[in-house]
């Protein structure tokens, strides 16, 4: 790790002058981050209120439309083939119908350069899962070395997993150290932190996690892997939003949030659009700053379109699998 | 005095009883314009919802032995028989005789306990084998057709409704029935009896609503594979065919049976079958 990268102790001994409070004593061998608790009641019922928001036809194309820009196309399935992943770039460019081309595919480390082949020329981004996705039970050197070969192999962002287990178990300096690092090895490629929400337990878990992957250097928060349900629910977006915005007020840098896994349909994509646009205003409802990972939304979104247009009702039997 | 307990309808999608999205109802009266129940008036969401339940419904229907789907709709007749007398007394306060409506409940029974008989038998009556000039076995055999909009008859009882959706599950297909508000008290009823019967969630939904306001919706889905309409005229056979076409849907128009008809009509179940043709070589 190089003298540049932020450490743990000099962004608390930061935080903690500006509060101007004390330094709490060391829980078993380290530092804990000081984060606002959540109120879960209150985040449920605040989410309600998303849901039930009425959006007229036209808010609805452009949601639609807008709502498509934000995918990251995703494959991620051990029986993955470069056919496979050239298929889904191929519709990740040109989805059908008129729909725009989504933001990026993500693939794993071994498929990048095949996406990368596949959606050159065309500014679609190409994402790779790494640093031992979805577990991160690894070293953190073989870690490193993962990213590193994902950017040479084609990709330009990167969602790297945090070490849950190390985070529940208090070690919040060891999840800022790995975070600094890989956001380091990524160079200019930009950083998707996955917390796997699912496996923290609590939201102030969430939030505390949020605000360790944003201080050490996060471009993105991200949910989930998609492989641990619950993956992305609204009330853990919704808390990760709050955490990007405080960060934004303390800060004045924008963190972009990724949801991820268990968007399946328009209905559900609209109500996290609208959840964005509350939360953090109207600059972060652009696929640089929110993108949605997601593999069946795209055809949900595709039929949708269809259906505004010739009023009748579609099947998926009419869209492509993949 | 006690407080009268009365019957909330609402309609049957994806073995649920939820109230139309739209939170419309309309009153049912009997001939003295005396309430009998207010009813749910389905919407085009409530429609798509209930395809999406039966599309899901669909494989493990399909999938499951016909001889299984045999003893669900056997156990459905049992259900029905056991509440007979709600079924009676429900179509006595729409305005039909006690012997009528006896009649009535007695011929629904009847013919799902027929069309419980058909399920693993049509397929030996209208498969084959083919004689084929070559060295292989060829043979045809139904499968059922997918998802079908049924368009229930607007005649008041259970029977004809009963006569519309039993050919239909029992070859194997998922269904959508739209039955006209008026005469809907004894469908949504009997759907509490089919839920009961280990009928799986979504082979059935029941919407009652406006056959005018449903039908271009149903005629024009592209996840509905058959439309079978009761009792059309000609426009609404025309705008099924026409809107159907989109998905090339297979549209049928029928005229209910007379009333004292209590066997099923396997003819009528192949209307909602496909036909698949093997080819298999001889000796391997």
């Amino acid at each position: 790790m190089s003298a540049s990268a932020p450490t743990v102790s000099t962004h608390l001994a930061r935080v903690l002058d500006a509060n101007g409070s004390a330094p709490t004593s060391p829980i078993s061998g380290g530092l804990r981050y000081q984060a606002p608790s959540i109120d879960e009641v209150g985040v449920a019922e605040r989410v309600a209120r998303f849901r039930s928001r009425s959006i007229k036809a036209e808010s609805k194309r452009a949601a639609i439309d807008l709502a498509m820009r934000m995918i990251d196309l995703t494959t991620l399935e051990g029986k993955d083939t470069p056919g496979k992943v050239r298929q889904m770039c191929a519709k990740a460019k040109n989805p059908g119908a008129g729909a725009p081309p989504v933001a990026a595919v993500c693939v794993y480390a071994n498929m990048a350069r095949v996406a990368r082949e596949a959606v050159q020329g065309s500014g679609l981004h190409v994402a790779a899962v790494s640093t031992s996705f979805p577990s991160g039970m690894s070293s953190l050197p073989l870690r490193l070395e993962e990213t590193r070969w994902a950017i040479s192999e084609g990709a330009d962002e990167i969602d790297m997993v945090i070490s849950r287990g190390r985070f529940l178990a208090g070690e919040d300096n060891a999840i800022f150290d790995e975070v600094a690092q890989i956001k380091e090895a990524c160079g200019p490629a930009h950083l998707k932190v996955i917390l796997e929400t699912g496996e923290l337990q609590t939201l102030d878990a969430v939030r505390r996690a949020s605000e360790i992957a944003m201080d050490a250097g996060a471009d993105f928060i991200k949910t989930s892997t998609g492989k641990v349900s619950p993956a992305a629910t609204m009330d853990v977006t919704y808390v990760m939003l709050c955490a990007i915005r405080d960060y934004f007020e303390r800060t004045g840098r924008m963190v972009g949030m990724k949801p991820a896994g268990g968007i399946r349909d328009t209905k559900t994509a609209i109500s996290y659009l609208v959840m964005v646009k509350e939360t953090l205003g109207p600059a972060w409802l652009s696929p640089d700053y929110f993108r949605i990972g997601a593999s069946a939304l795209a055809n949900d979104l595709l039929m949708q379109i269809v259906k505004e247009r010739t009023k009748a009702y579609q099947s998926p039997l009419y869209f492509s699998a993949d | 005095m006690r407080q009268p307990v009365w019957k909330t309808y609402k309609l049957y999608i994806g073995g649920k009883f939820p109230r139309t999205e739209s939170g419309r109802y309309e009153a049912v009266r009997d001939a003295d314009g005396a309430l009998v129940a207010n009813m749910s008036r389905a919407s085009r969401k409530d429609f798509r919802n209930a395809v999406v339940a039966a599309r899901s419904a669909l494989t493990g229907w399909s999938g499951g032995t016909a001889y299984l789907r045999g003893q669900i709709l056997y156990r459905a007749a049992e259900m029905l028989e056991g509440r007979a007398a709600q079924f009676v007394d429900e179509l006595q306060r729409l305005g039909l005789s006690r012997a009528e409506a006896q009649s009535d409940v007695e011929r629904a029974g009847d013919l799902l306990v027929n069309y419980a008989g058909w399920t693993d038998k049509f397929q030996a009556l209208f498969g084959s084998v083919n004689p084929v000039g070559g060295p292989h076995f060829c043979f045809s055999s139904p499968e059922p057709t997918g998802v079908v909009a049924v368009l229930t008859p607007r005649r008041i009882g259970l029977a004809p409704f009963i006569e519309a959706i039993a050919p239909v599950i029992a070859g194997g297909n998922t269904c959508v029935a739209i039955v006209p508000i008026e005469a809907s008290v004894a469908p949504i009823s009997f759907a509490e009896a089919l839920h009961t019967s280990d009928l799986p969630a979504g082979v059935v939904n029941v919407l009652s609503g406006h056959r005018s306001e449903l039908l271009p919706h149903a005629a024009s889905h592209m996840d509905v594979n058959a439309l079978a309409v009761w009792e059309a005229d000609g426009d609404e056979r025309r705008l099924a065919e026409q809107l159907g076409a989109e998905n090339l849907k297979r549209c049928f128009f029928f005229t209910p049976a007379a009333q004292d008809e209590v066997t099923g009509n396997p003819a009528l179940l192949m209307r909602f079958q496909e036909t698949k043709t093997t080819w298999h070589p001889v000796g391997t």
